[in-house]
């Protein structure tokens, strides 16, 4: 064969070359093969009988062996097509893309080509859209409740204070890594986690008011630059939190392992289930509190026009200090929770802020019941869009709703149609 | 510890890549939030945009090099006005909000699987940058003086970079001493007065922010011709807020402001990365301390505490004068 004499030369050739120091050079003698591995739920697959055919009318055979691998050399480069002789399968082993056999593929010069033939049941999407739709809602309004859980807080700080808080990301993100510390470190039971962080959380939302927020408040400092020194304050604590923490996902010991409980096509889990539970019970007694109460009256009359409030007797100071310990408890749980439905990583929380944004905005800035609206709007916009367009573009429908919000209605769903520019 | 090497790179940071690409960046965020008081923290969008214009139109699409560059500041252009309608007319807050998700939604889109033949997805794009290499008067050698000694490749990259440097800050300078540029910092100050007399503010903020946002783009195409590739994640937030910290370094509404913080940030970033590694591969600092992979940590650390010192003692920066400043919020 005068082709593969030439081949072993060029082979040889470029062995020199790469000797010589050129780079790597495809070293393989053995010219263009076809080839594949042939496996059932894992098990090889032997006996059956593969055909090849070729421009030039070439054609070869092979079968399967008992590792299930068969191979065909064939002639040069160029456009093959490899049939599957279905008669020669096992009993009760069908392919899995009819459609796909006889599979047509190139072969490049000196290639040894793969074709997989996937046996076994078709697993791709069955379930109905319905199903989908379904699946896809329950788990938006999971995913709605955790926003509110954080948007609450920062619709609140903004309404009572003025400032955009840029790190109220980075407190999510400390509730869940307190929690991981509880459960993982301490070996602590997680409901027993999640409430000591809810605590710490809330402490840390104080202390940051205490030694931040509050003398920049009383210098007067401005809402642009205070603005700009949440973003610097996000940015630190971020990566300060990867310093300790590390740049892995993780996960709660105790939320690993749990499978799904349905009913029908929804894919959550009991410990989801209770999540959920607990966001709506939190969730409301907040809106009790902020209702009925004496002090919650006060903070929606601050949020309203602090210096009104001021001045009819309310402590501004006070509520302005519940607000930040009630923020940070309420982003600290929903840290605790995001780390349940997702993993635990340093910048999860940075990475729902603008979710946040989006949900508070939507909502109307400022109030805690929009706030809620807003964030079950996009939790399940979020989740429902990736029915018709990438997961990976999940996000990018929710910050769109953004911008439509803000041209058709800036004050949101529910705030008060007042001068926003 | 080798002193002499720590020095030589901290020279050569002042002029390097990183710093032309941030000062370039910052001088598009003067005009935006120095002078006209914009909060954009959209700016990684524009430097984003001009970028992939010029790397779609010549490696996806085969034009010349020339014809990417026009893409990309049109581009940068459409970015502009697509960003302004919505926001100029709303808070300062909005406007940030809305910006800064802008800004990831363009990253999130081109970074997508989906567009893999159009942006490279999550990889990028490269081999675009040959055009500009092949107008490079430097032949093969090396140039320069002292620590600045740099191949006819990296010589090039610096040059045009600086010089885009001092055409930008020239543009700057001559428009802010224009009756334009008094309206402009006018608008800044208060922009129902301007209103009332009969300006159209909302005209003028887009214009502002039409020609920060060129501005930037060129930083853009710094980073991506320097670089030889465009990366979806180098255009993350962080970028903005990079550019944030040097305006505010340098001094905001003030022509060299953003030259000079750049260099001075990177500076002090290649100063802390220098000294930290040395430290610990020479064994100062234990390594149940501090890895040296977590060095890159500590320059995202000390930015963001650079960021919130700056802004609370010191808002105006090196050179800036304080009531020059649109940090009430509006």
């Amino acid at each position: 064969m005068r082709r593969h004499a030439v081949q072993a030369m060029l082979v040889i050739a470029g062995a020199l070359i790469a000797l010589v120091g050129f780079g790597a050079m495809p070293a393989q003698a053995d010219g263009e093969t076809v080839q594949g591995v042939l496996r059932n739920e894992g098990t090889p697959v032997p006996g059956v009988n593969f055909t090849l055919t070729g421009a030039g009318g070439f054609s070869g055979q092979a079968t399967s062996d008992a590792t299930g691998k068969w191979v065909i050399s064939v002639p040069g480069p160029g456009q093959y097509k490899v049939t599957l002789d279905a008669k020669t399968l096992p009993d009760k082993v069908t392919l899995r893309f009819p459609e796909r056999n006889p599979f047509t593929t190139t072969v490049n010069s000196d290639q040894t080509k793969s074709v997989i033939f996937a046996l076994g049941k078709d697993t791709r999407v069955t379930e109905s859209n319905a199903d989908q739709a379904l699946n896809r809602f329950a788990q938006g309004l999971r995913f709605g409740l955790l926003i509110a859980l954080a948007a609450v807080g920062l619709s609140l700080i903004f309404g009572t204070t003025g400032l955009t808080n840029f790190a109220h990301g980075e407190l999510v993100t400390f509730g869940a890594l307190v929690a991981f510390f509880f459960n993982s470190k301490l070996g602590w039971p997680l409901l027993v986690a999640a409430v000591l962080t809810v605590v710490v959380c809330g402490a840390a939302g104080y202390l940051q008011d205490k030694i931040l927020w509050d003398p920049l408040r009383r210098r007067g400092t401005g809402l642009i630059a205070m603005m700009i020194i949440s973003i610097g304050l996000s940015i630190f604590l971020r990566y300060l939190f990867l310093f300790f923490f590390g740049g892995t996902t993780k996960s709660y010991p105790d939320a690993q392992g749990a499978t799904s409980i349905g009913p029908g096509s929804i894919t959550l889990t009991a410990l989801d289930y209770l999540s959920m539970a607990i966001s709506i019970v939190v969730l409301l007694g907040f809106a009790y509190f902020l209702l009925r109460t004496r002090t919650g009256k006060a903070t929606r009359a601050v949020a309203d026009n602090p210096a009104l409030s001021s001045a009819s007797g309310i402590n501004v100071d006070q509520v302005i200090r519940i607000v930040w310990i009630a923020g940070g408890a309420l982003a600290g749980l929903a840290g605790v929770l995001l780390g349940i439905a997702q993993q635990i990583n340093y910048q999860m929380g940075f990475q729902i802020l603008l979710l946040i944004f989006a949900s508070v905005t939507l909502g109307g800035l400022g109030t805690a019941f929009g706030a809620l609206v807003g964030s079950l709007v996009v939790g399940i916009v979020v989740e429902m869009s990736t029915l018709f367009i990438p997961a990976e573009l999940k996000y990018v429908g929710a910050l769109a709703i953004l911008i439509v919000i803000l041209l058709v209605r800036p004050q949101g769903i529910l705030g008060r149609a007042q001068r926003v520019g | 510890m080798d002193w002499a090497n720590i020095i030589d790179n901290a020279l050569r940071a002042f002029i390097g890549l990183d710093t032309i690409i941030y000062a370039l960046a910052a001088i598009g965020l003067n005009v935006h939030f120095g002078y006209t008081g914009l909060l954009n923290f959209g700016q990684a969008a524009f430097l984003a945009v001009a970028a992939y214009g010029l790397a779609i139109s010549v490696s996806i699409s085969g034009l010349p090099f020339g014809v990417g560059i026009i893409f990309g500041l049109i581009g940068a252009v459409v970015m502009a006005v697509l960003l302004g309608i919505p926001t100029l007319r709303l808070r300062a807050d909005y406007l940030a909000i809305v910006t800064i998700a802008a800004a990831e939604i363009f990253r999130l889109i081109v970074r997508s699987a989906s567009l893999r033949d159009q942006t490279g997805g999550s990889n990028g794009l490269s081999a675009f940058s040959s055009g500009f290499y092949d107008l490079n008067p430097f032949s093969k050698g090396s140039y320069g003086f002292g620590p600045f000694v740099y191949n006819e490749r990296d010589s090039w990259v610096l040059l045009v970079g600086w010089v885009l440097i001092v055409l930008a800050s020239t543009v700057v300078w001559l428009l802010m001493r224009s009756p334009w540029g008094r309206v402009i910092k006018a608008v800044r100050e208060d922009e129902d007065a301007v209103r009332s007399l009969g300006k159209n503010v909302y005209a003028y903020k887009m214009q502002s922010l039409i020609i920060g946002g060129v501005l930037g783009s060129l930083g853009g195409f710094m980073l991506a011709l320097g670089k030889g590739s465009v990366q979806p994640d180098l255009y993350g937030t962080e970028l903005t807020f990079f550019a944030y910290t040097v305006l505010l370094l340098g001094g905001a509404a003030r022509v060299l402001g953003p030259v000079i913080g750049a260099a001075l940030f990177w500076v002090v970033l290649s100063l802390t990365d220098n000294i930290l590694n040395q430290a610990i591969s020479a064994g100062y600092v234990s390594t149940s301390i501090m890895t040296s992979n977590q060095v890159g940590q500590i320059r995202f650390i000390l930015v963001g505490l650079a960021l919130m010192l700056l802004m609370i003692f010191r808002p105006q920066g090196i050179f800036g004068d304080r009531k020059e400043l649109a940090l009430d919020g509006r």
